[in-house]
């Protein structure tokens, strides 16, 4: 499964893509993967309310299972136009 | 619907006046055209990144959605990314449709949903450094207006 980052959660962690080898069921058990992996991670996904999800590219919430995802992006709020 | 995304300018006219063209039957026409702004009078560029595959579909949805709730002929969303300098056009809609008000309503629909609900961020640099835009709480309570 690839995880994405975009913005400044891709600046945080210092790269835009891991690729990740485990099946987390959810986002909320990806998170938590991610969190223990170093502090950059730990940092970036300190504050869940700052940030966003998307499963598929399709807007998710944390607790949406990860069954079958192959891609998984997380982000801050959009502000296009 | 038309959508685009591209790093390149456009011509605000040429585009308008061929979503015009191409209509038949419509009697109203609505544009609008965001605008890179300097606010504080030291911002030197604007860039804007992207999640490519996402965005598009997202605005498709978007503009699908606005399809549905109005009476538009044809809709046109093309928004730009990568680094654009103050005054530069970032993105435009354009929507057509028999009456005026199904096209300003789809225009103003269309600009809320893609404020919040597609994968953009703006990040502005000035001298005194580069900061991301953060998210604007009206801009989450416009949607409820919908």
């Amino acid at each position: 499964m690839d995880v994405l980052y975009f913005a400044w959660v891709r600046e945080r962690i210092g790269h835009p893509k891991d690729r990740i080898a485990s099946t987390p069921a959810t986002v909320m058990d990806l998170v938590e993967e991610l969190r223990a992996r170093e502090d950059r991670y730990a940092v970036a996904f300190a504050d869940l309310s700052a940030l966003r999800v998307a499963v598929d590219q399709e807007l998710r919430d944390f607790d949406a299972p990860l069954s079958g995802a192959r891609e998984v992006a997380f982000f801050p709020p959009m502000t296009g136009g | 619907m038309d959508i685009r995304v591209q790093q390149a300018p456009f011509d605000l006219g040429a585009e308008a006046n061929a979503f015009a063209a191409r209509q038949s039957g419509m009697g109203a026409v609505v544009t609008f055209t965001g605008i890179v702004r300097d606010l504080g009078g030291d911002l030197s560029a604007m860039e804007i990144e992207h999640y490519p595959g996402m965005t598009e579909k997202a605005l498709h949805a978007i503009a699908d959605e606005a399809a549905n709730r109005w009476q538009i002929g044809d809709a046109l969303i093309l928004h730009r990314h990568g680094r654009l300098a103050p005054d530069e056009m970032i993105m435009m809609v354009a929507t057509a449709s028999r009456h005026r008000a199904d096209a300003f309503q789809a225009a103003e629909f269309l600009m809320d949903f893609l404020k919040s609900r597609a994968p953009f961020w703006k990040k502005e640099v000035t001298d005194a450094g580069a900061d991301w835009v953060a998210a604007r709480d009206e801009d989450e309570d416009a949607l409820t207006r919908w």
